[in-house]
């Protein structure tokens, strides 16, 4: 490969009028249901999902059914449009099985034969918001892990699943190829874990002696993991970019207001120019976000390094803006009824999630041939 | 604006190739017919090398006459009069100004210089103590500017002088256009941390400047420099950079044809580089599309900022990558180059040089300030030089 030439695909990073309406009834549906304070009183409760805010989001607005095409009961939008509802879910830290099951799952079934059978009636199900499956692999695995990750049997423990709690379905990959295992059935054990993201729970799926339905062989099912998952760290960086969107935001706006030696304590450059530095960062992370979308969205050869560049980028900026809110805010910054500390988790959980910025740029070496020693 | 579209500047774009065909035509007289002809830069208006058209056409012009192998303007040579000096000779200039200035400044023929910085204003750029005293007809200056790239073959200089003393500094100021070949001009070169010198001090004696040659009115010269400095950072933007386009490629040839200077260490950082390089690089791509599409962002007061940061620790990290070549340099002969080059040196030179990209065209402290305050909205610092005249200012 020849890095020094211009991309195959010349990317669209702008947004689209459709996406921008897309933005403003997700945005305006997490602001009446999600609030901070909402969110907080949720995860204090039995039941960290409120599932009639999943409803709304995902059948009412049809978020869940963006990835897929119309004749299998999805909106028939791409990646652009499920990246622009990530920003608004990372804006919020509102939980829901969004990243998980109407990305990672749906992408996995994109993947396999959809003509007829089981995969095309699950993926009907999860588009139309009746149903969530989650993959069975830790939150953790990047997409290189994807074809390692095909072994074992139907018995097995499986721990740090993301949003296991959540889900109807499990996907599940085994040696002998990709099973969906109904979570209800018998043998299927889901065990909450404490996670750091208080927002997107995590659990240790069992399973012993549970039957599935064998949706592919396993050569087929790494495939559609590894691109799965993929698209999973790719729109993550959309989230990750709506994290630090609202760190920035807050935090000029608590500066603004927030007065000591007689000045607002936003008047003040050592100040001025942290926030100038994030500002910085999230329109980068806007950009690099986009190409990613843009890159899955197009299926153009230049995903895999599109999607590195991102996570390797946008990782690194959520956390930084998490951690200057946290910060900047002062000791309200380190109480539990303000909101902050929910996005500092959230970004520093997302930062492990589908592979750390450094496997990332692992795989930016090996896609532009800058080879370790 | 006019309706000119795509089809029609591309229409007027060959019959300006089928009149003056590159291959038989000297390159000055073929620049002359494109600035006649609109083409020069289209969103200008008609008879002053422009169709009165958008930007965004710009592009297309551009790469049917470079397709056809029509020579350029040279425009890193003509930078700061293409930059700066045009939009505000455009913005403030009279008729007659405008008819004298534009095309040989467009052309190539005359190179323009900036003469704004001093030794005691640089980032306080409104502090400065040139002064320009009105004589009849005429205005004589003396003072001292510095750090003035191209003064040594300048034929124009933008000047801004101190006119009023007794108000505060940015009411008092001027701004002219200086001829750098009259008496009392004297330009000495200025040598650099890179044993260079491509900059100059430029000493103004007794210099007889004639009042038809002031931009805007008298005391208003801070707003016209606005303009001006505006125009120096946005010029971001017009063509795509290829992927390791900038310094990030040199030092990615290097690792890739050179396995035995890799180590670990210095491994991360390029990766880490790289990623950041390719970022900006997206970053100021995606500034394009919103220009093009009539929707400017802020995005570009950041970049300089991006770009300055990246040169400096792309060519630091080159430097290390190196080991004893990096302890080499190439050359410390003083040398007086027309353009700054930061390709065709070595990376000590890059490493030198580009400590000067977080410092010139506003320091990056200062452009930290304008994001905060102008993008954030963040409350000013509190000032306490706005309403003191300039004369009982402490310097």
């Amino acid at each position: 490969m020849t890095a020094q030439t211009e991309a195959a695909h010349a990317p669209d990073l702008l947004y689209s009028e459709t996406e921008e309406d897309l933005r403003s009834a997700v945005r305006s549906l997490l602001a009446d249901r999600a609030d901070a304070p909402t969110v907080i009183a949720g995860i204090e409760s039995d039941t960290p999902y409120d599932l009639r805010l999943w409803e709304s989001l995902a059948a009412g607005i049809g978020a869940a059914g963006l990835l897929v095409p119309e004749k299998l009961g999805g909106q028939g939008a791409s990646h652009r449009e499920a990246a622009v509802v990530l920003e608004e879910l990372g804006r919020s830290v509102a939980p829901a099985p969004y990243l998980t099951s109407a990305v990672v799952a749906t992408e996995i079934l994109l993947a396999l034969d959809t003509q007829d059978g089981p995969v095309g009636e699950l993926l009907g199900d999860l588009a139309a918001g009746r149903k969530v499956a989650v993959l069975a692999l830790p939150f953790a695995t990047p997409a290189a892990d994807a074809a390692a990750a095909m072994t074992g049997t139907l018995d097995r423990t499986v721990t740090g699943v993301a949003e296991a709690v959540a889900a109807d379905v499990l996907l599940v990959p085994t040696a002998e190829g990709l099973y969906a295992v109904d979570r209800a059935g018998d043998g299927v054990t889901v065990e909450s874990l404490v996670p750091l993201d208080l927002t997107r729970p995590l659990a240790t799926v069992t399973l012993a002696g549970a039957a599935g339905t064998k949706l592919a062989e396993a050569g087929p099912a790494a495939l559609a993991v590894g691109r799965g998952l993929l698209s999973g760290a790719g729109l993550l960086a959309s989230e990750q970019l709506g994290i630090a969107e609202w760190c920035l935001t807050e935090t000029v706006r608590h500066t603004r207001e927030r007065h000591q030696f007689n000045r607002p304590v936003g008047s003040f450059q050592s100040l001025k120019h942290r926030m100038a530095q994030l500002w910085l960062e999230v329109v980068s992370a806007r950009a690099a976000a986009r190409n990613a979308a843009d890159a899955l969205a197009a299926g153009s050869p230049d995903a895999p390094l599109a999607v590195a560049v991102a996570q390797a980028y946008c990782s690194k900026v959520a956390v930084h803006a998490a951690e200057e809110c946290v910060q900047l805010h002062g000791g309200i910054g380190m109480t539990w009824e303000h909101p902050a500390h929910l996005y500092l988790k959230r970004a520093k959980a997302d930062s492990i999630a589908y592979g750390t910025a450094g496997r990332h740029r692992e795989a930016v070496a090996e896609l532009v041939e800058l080879a370790a020693p | 604006m006019t309706t000119i579209d795509a089809a029609e500047i591309r229409r007027r774009t060959q019959e300006l190739l089928a009149a003056h065909p590159p291959a038989t035509t000297d390159r000055t007289d073929f620049l002359k017919a494109r600035f006649d002809a609109g083409l020069a830069w289209v969103h200008y208006p008609v008879g002053l090398g422009g169709l009165d058209a958008s930007r965004s056409l710009q592009p297309v012009v551009d790469a049917e006459l470079a397709a056809a192998g029509a020579p350029d303007n040279d425009p890193r040579r003509i930078g700061i009069g293409l930059g700066m000096a045009a939009p505000t000779i455009l913005g403030y200039g009279t008729d007659e100004q405008k008819q004298r200035f534009l095309r040989p400044l467009w052309v190539g023929e005359e190179v323009w210089c900036q003469l704004f910085s001093e030794p005691g204003a640089g980032s306080d750029l409104a502090a400065l103590g040139t002064r320009a005293v009105r004589d009849g007809e005429d205005w004589v200056v003396d003072g001292q500017k510095v750090w003035t790239s191209s003064a040594h073959v300048a034929r124009w200089a933008i000047l801004i002088a101190r006119t009023d003393p007794d108000v505060p500094k940015h009411r008092g100021i001027s701004y002219f256009i200086c001829d750098m070949t009259d008496p009392g001009v004297e330009v000495r070169p200025l040598r650099q941390i890179t044993g260079e010198a491509e900059f100059n001090e430029v000493f103004l004696t007794g210099v007889r400047i004639p009042d038809s040659r002031r931009l805007g009115p008298v005391g208003e010269g801070w707003k016209v420099a606005q303009t001006t400095l505006m125009n120096e950072r946005v010029s971001i933007g017009g063509a795509r950079i290829p992927r390791e386009g900038g310094m990030i490629g040199t030092v990615a040839r290097t690792w890739r044809e050179r396995p035995e200077l890799r180590t670990h260490d210095l491994h991360q950082r390029l990766l880490t580089l790289w990623v950041e390089a390719e970022v900006a690089r997206l970053t100021g791509e995606r500034l394009r599309q919103q220009l093009v599409a009539g929707q400017p962002g802020p995005e570009g007061s950041g970049m300089k900022l991006a770009f300055a940061r990246l040169n400096q620790e792309i060519s630091g990290l080159e430097v290390e990558l190196l080991g004893d070549e990096g302890l080499l340099y190439s050359d410390w002969t003083m040398r007086r180059p027309e353009l700054v080059d930061f390709t065709g040196r070595d990376a000590g030179y890059r490493y030198l040089r580009s400590k000067g990209n977080s410092i010139e065209g506003g320091t990056s402290e200062v452009l930290l300030n304008i994001v905060a305050e102008r993008v954030l909205g963040l409350p000013v610092e509190p000032r306490n030089d706005k309403d003191v005249a300039w004369k009982d200012l402490s310097r």
